[in-house]
């Protein structure tokens, strides 16, 4: 253990030191003074911007810690992505949390803590850490899920999310074996190097790690067949959670199946692409048209998010640097697009009304013009179009995709992407086309709240006019590693 | 500048909009109208420092964009957008004008949309990477769809869904094919492309060039719209506002004979040669199809929206000659039908505005009652059934002209469309405005109001105006439409040529001696 141990974990620390004094400080707190949760959120921002600047730091430093953390840019890139979606998070939080009576201690907790376990999931190179990181990420997912003490749904989305959960992770602790059992390693260079000398005929046990390690990722991702957790946990959730953990958590889940699939099992090119082709098509197909047939919001981002991580298993099939890059960015414009739908979602919610159901948002463009303006534009993001981010990720998919030849996934992509905007028009049409009003008032919506969506529109607005900086990042990013 | 000029204009002059303030609305519909006609008095400046000479793109501006995929900010201008581009803010501040009274609820959101419109509209004009066209051509469709949406008649939900996915739909796959081409530019050079006049320049095998082109080709197609991708325009051009109709058919279906001719054509000629007989057999199915169902709608806005099919089956047409004088007829045709259509949607929607109905059966013998509107409504009709001296006579005369060339037994069927267009517009044009006044509630009508005159009075004039001195709309395009037609064909027709010397300054035969005597006879190269 020595220095450069310490120098490569350090954003990692910040987020966890900065988990545990929010604890505390929820520990310590006078029993009745409520309002001091209010404040818990600093102390996050506080962590997470201060592991941003530390990450900024590790930009072309290539660290190791403890054999297991390596900080190429790749982690940076994932690193900075997620501590940006928890100070956006925690951003939209403030006006919200307090509002829906959640335990503020434990929220701002349990998200920092499922930070720090993504963010170990994108850094580490081995795969009985990145089981770990997992399972940190999901048991404070899980938990966020079911905060809302009061929400037997979220109880319920909850336990259907732990229990399908539990059992994906027992699919991918049993690859880990496996591959343990074929290679003597964990560690995911050796396993490369093991299954590079006998890529040509792997046998039996090496295509059931890949199958058992493919299962497991699929189900964090929210792909095809083991997608159905899904719209249960989304649609239960607290909409700003639902934000969190369709971003964060795919962001992360993403980092970890790009290493392992593409430095470890890269080997084993030729057997997994056919399998994860057919999954990113099955994805994209299933995600959009069961999204048609949704009517509560919640459940329709559910789809549309099984969707996007069709749109970015594209890129892990294409797997050229275009394709790796591609799914860089796609991770950003769909996170920062994402959350700020959800978040205006959230800024909906009122006890009374949920704001789930599309006709809650009938005539919202003439009560609410600029809330119903923010949703409209992070909506035509998710359905890709120009100038938004959106539509330059989607782009920057396909693009990786044609210039690999993958012709059937690419047209199969764009066509599911104008089904897709049909659902995501239906919410517009509700809020600018219906003649109908929805009866009940919407609440108001704070200013940090405001602030929280302006930031994200900037985001989406500005990186899909001028993409070109953080395109070039993206492709520095895979260009260290892979 | 001038050209990020024309469209910041409107798109800032939009932003503008939204800041100002609640229950403002007559401000606001000053402050749009202003920004329009500035946008206007803009493009008539570009307009007179345009070099009609020459076939080049000019005014043009290039900025690296995204340089490492060779994306770059590439606009320019020639002879044939220049005309697209004035017609589209020619008939925007009259989209705003006409909308005065018709719109209330929302003006600002309304004229918001209607500048972003415009903005989308001249960006997808004069973009000369495919891109960035691809960006506005998307981009476009938003603010249309709300004007549709919010603004439209009782269907306007289901018409404002449908022509958007059908546009976006036919517009995905050509996204693919962009990309596909662009990296095609590097497998050949060693460098990615979206730039147009590079992929110009590239040489793609005959059999590649055939998907290409139809996922270009099907794009457009759904947006002229060819038979028979036209099923979303009688929706949505009945069900939207007035303003939406008139830029719906005046500019965005000619942004899709636009495609054809600048990107389709030019970038796979072989295949355009070799396509070109099958998509004039689909505009004219279209001309006499358009024409016959046209004949018999009960609704005004419907009439007028299924001859916009048959009126851009003459363009499409012309556009398949691929001759220098169809061409050109095809390019007049399209202003032509802008203006004349787009002053059909305004008379109807000053009918419509006064007994919130669009049926044919509900009016008869408004002569009584409005004459000025009814002499406005026979200008505008003759203009679209092609009378000579209208505007409508020039293009169809050309395109039939520059069609027989190439296909003379299309081009007799083709014809027929003429003399429909004649009966269901006259016919039209008898149920409304002559026999005897009827309905009681047709009694009281007023008839022009001041505003009214001064949306109606530019379009009658651009009407006769067009039709009276074509040479000045046909000579500064020439120059670009000769260098699209050498580029397809590599040599101009010689008949085709010669006989567009029949109207002054189309005298594609005294210019080009050379081209013409070295090219005996190349009609067969078309079939």
């Amino acid at each position: 253990m020595n220095q450069n141990d310490f120098a490569a974990i350090v954003p990692v620390l910040m987020v966890t030191l900065a988990a545990c004094a929010t604890m505390m400080a929820e520990a310590f707190r006078p029993q009745r003074d409520l309002a001091a949760g209010r404040w818990f959120g600093t102390y996050g921002l506080i962590g997470l911007g201060g592991a941003i600047a530390a990450s900024l730091n590790q930009w072309n430093q290539s660290l190791v810690g403890f054999g297991v953390i390596s900080v190429d840019n790749f982690t940076v890139f994932f690193n900075i992505t997620l501590c940006a979606i928890g100070i956006l998070t925690i951003i939209l939080s403030a006006g919200n949390a307090e509002r829906d009576h959640l335990p503020l201690g434990e929220y701002y907790t349990l998200i920092l803590f499922a930070i720090v376990g993504m963010m170990l999931m994108a850094s580490t190179t081995d795969l009985l850490v990145i089981f770990i990181a997992l399972e940190i990420m999901s048991l404070g997912v899980y938990v966020l899920t079911a905060i809302k003490r009061s929400s037997a749904e979220g109880a319920e989305a909850s336990f259907k999310y732990f229990v399908l959960g539990a059992f994906s992770s027992a699919f991918f602790l049993y690859g880990i074996a496996m591959a343990y059992a074929v290679t003597g390693t964990t560690r995911l260079d050796e396993i490369g190097l093991r299954v590079a000398s006998s890529a040509l005929d792997p046998g039996i046990l090496t295509i059931l790690t890949m199958v058992l390690l493919l299962v497991g990722f699929a189900f964090k991702v929210g792909a095809v067949p083991v997608h159905m957790w899904t719209p249960d946990a989304y649609q239960g959730a607290p909409a700003l959670v639902t934000g969190f953990m369709s971003t964060g958590v795919k962001a992360a889940a993403f980092a970890a199946f790009i290493r392992v699939f593409l430095s470890a099992l890269e080997p084993l090119r030729l057997d997994w692409v056919p399998i994860v082709t057919v999954i990113a098509a099955l994805t994209m197909i299933l995600g959009t048209v069961v999204g048609v047939a949704q009517t509560s919001v919640k459940r329709m981002l559910a789809y549309s998010s099984i969707a996007h991580a069709g749109y970015l298993l594209v890129g892990l099939v294409a797997a050229s640097s275009a394709g790796k890059a591609a799914m860089l960015f796609y991770l950003v414009a769909y996170s920062v697009t994402n959350l700020g739908a959800f978040g205006v979602l959230a800024a909906l919610v009122t006890p009374v009304r949920q704001h789930d159901d599309v006709w809650d948002f009938a005539g919202m463009s003439k009560e609410r013009p600029g809330l119903a303006a923010l949703l409209t534009l992070f909506l035509l993001s998710l359905g890709g179009f120009p100038p938004t981010v959106g539509f330059i990720g989607k782009w920057y998919v396909f693009n990786a995709a044609m210039q690999e030849g993958l012709y059937t996934l690419a047209i199969l992509g764009v066509l599911t992407s104008v089904v897709s905007v049909f659902f995501y028009l239906r919410i517009v049409v509700m809020m600018y086309m219906s003649d109908e009003t929805a009866p009940e008032h919407r609440p108001k919506v704070s200013a940090i709240t405001t602030a929280g969506l302006l930031i994200a529109l900037a985001g989406v607005l500005s990186l899909g006019v001028l993409p070109g900086g953080l395109l070039k990042i993206a492709a520095e990013s895979v260009a260290s590693i892979f | 500048m001038a050209l990020t000029l024309l469209v910041l204009l409107p798109l800032v002059g939009g932003l503008l909009v939204l800041l100002l303030g609640k229950d403002r609305d007559q401000l606001v519909r000053q402050v749009a109208l202003s920004v329009s006609l500035v946008t206007f008095l803009a493009s008539l400046w570009l307009w007179s420092s345009f070099d009609a000479a020459s076939a080049d793109f000019q005014f043009v501006e290039r900025y690296t964009w995204l340089p490492d995929f060779g994306i770059s900010y590439h606009v320019g201008l020639d002879g044939i957008t220049l005309w697209l581009v004035l017609l589209t803010t020619f008939l925007t501040p009259i989209g705003l004008l006409c909308s005065w009274e018709s719109v209330e609820q929302r003006v600002k959101e309304f004229s918001f949309f209607m500048l972003l419109l415009e903005a989308a509209m001249i960006g997808v004009f004069i973009s000369l990477d495919l891109f960035l066209f691809y960006i506005f051509w998307d981009a476009m469709l938003i603010p249309m769809y709300f004007l549709i949406g919010i603004w439209g008649y009782e269907q306007r939900i289901y018409a404002a869904v449908k022509f958007m996915l059908y546009t976006m739909a036919g517009s995905v796959l050509m996204l693919l094919a962009i990309i596909w081409i662009a990296y095609y530019h590097q497998t050949v050079t060693g460098v990615v492309s979206f730039d147009l006049l590079d992929l110009y320049a590239l040489e793609i095998p005959a059999e590649l060039q055939m998907w290409l082109f139809l996922a270009f080709t099907v794009a457009f197609a759904i947006k002229v719209p060819l038979f028979p991708f036209h099923t979303w325009l009688p929706d949505a051009h009945v069900q939207a506002p007035t303003a939406g109709s008139v830029i719906l058919a005046g500019v965005m279906l000619k942004m899709g004979t636009y495609g054809l001719l600048r990107f389709s054509f030019p970038l796979f000629p072989e295949a355009a040669l070799q396509f070109a007989p099958y998509i004039a057999i689909l505009a004219v199915i279209g001309i006499v199809y358009g024409a016959l169902v046209a004949m018999v709608q009960p609704d005004m806005k419907k009439l007028v929206a299924y001859s916009s099919v048959s009126h851009l089956g003459f363009v499409v047409l012309g556009l398949c000659a691929m001759n220098v004088t169809g061409v050109q007829g095809a390019l007049f045709q399209m202003l032509a039908h802008g203006v004349s259509t787009g002053g059909l949607f305004l008379i109807v929607g000053m009918l419509s505005e006064r007994r919130h109905t669009k049926l044919i059966a509900e009016y008869g013998g408004l002569k009584a009652v409005m004459p000025k509107l009814v002499a406005m409504f026979l200008l505008i009709t003759l203009a679209s059934i092609a009378l000579p001296g209208m505007n409508g006579f020039v293009g169809e005369f050309l395109i039939f002209i520059g069609s027989f060339a190439s296909n003379p037994g299309l081009t007799a069927v083709a014809v027929t469309g003429v003399i429909l267009s004649a009966v269901y517009m006259l016919w039209l044009f008898q149920r409304v405005n002559y026999g005897p006044l009827t309905n009681p509630r047709n009694k009281g009508l007023r008839d022009l109001s001041a505003r009214e005159w001064v949306v109606i009075a530019p379009i009658v004039a651009m009407c006769i105006g067009m039709g009276v001195a074509p040479g000045v709309f046909l000579k500064p395009m020439e120059p670009a439409v000769k260098r699209i037609v050498a580029q397809v064909r590599g040599i101009v027709p010689v008949n085709a040529a010669m006989m567009s010397g029949v109207f002054s300054g189309t005298a594609a035969a005294e210019k080009t001696p050379d081209v013409i005597a070295a090219t005996p006879a190349v009609e067969g190269s078309a079939r």
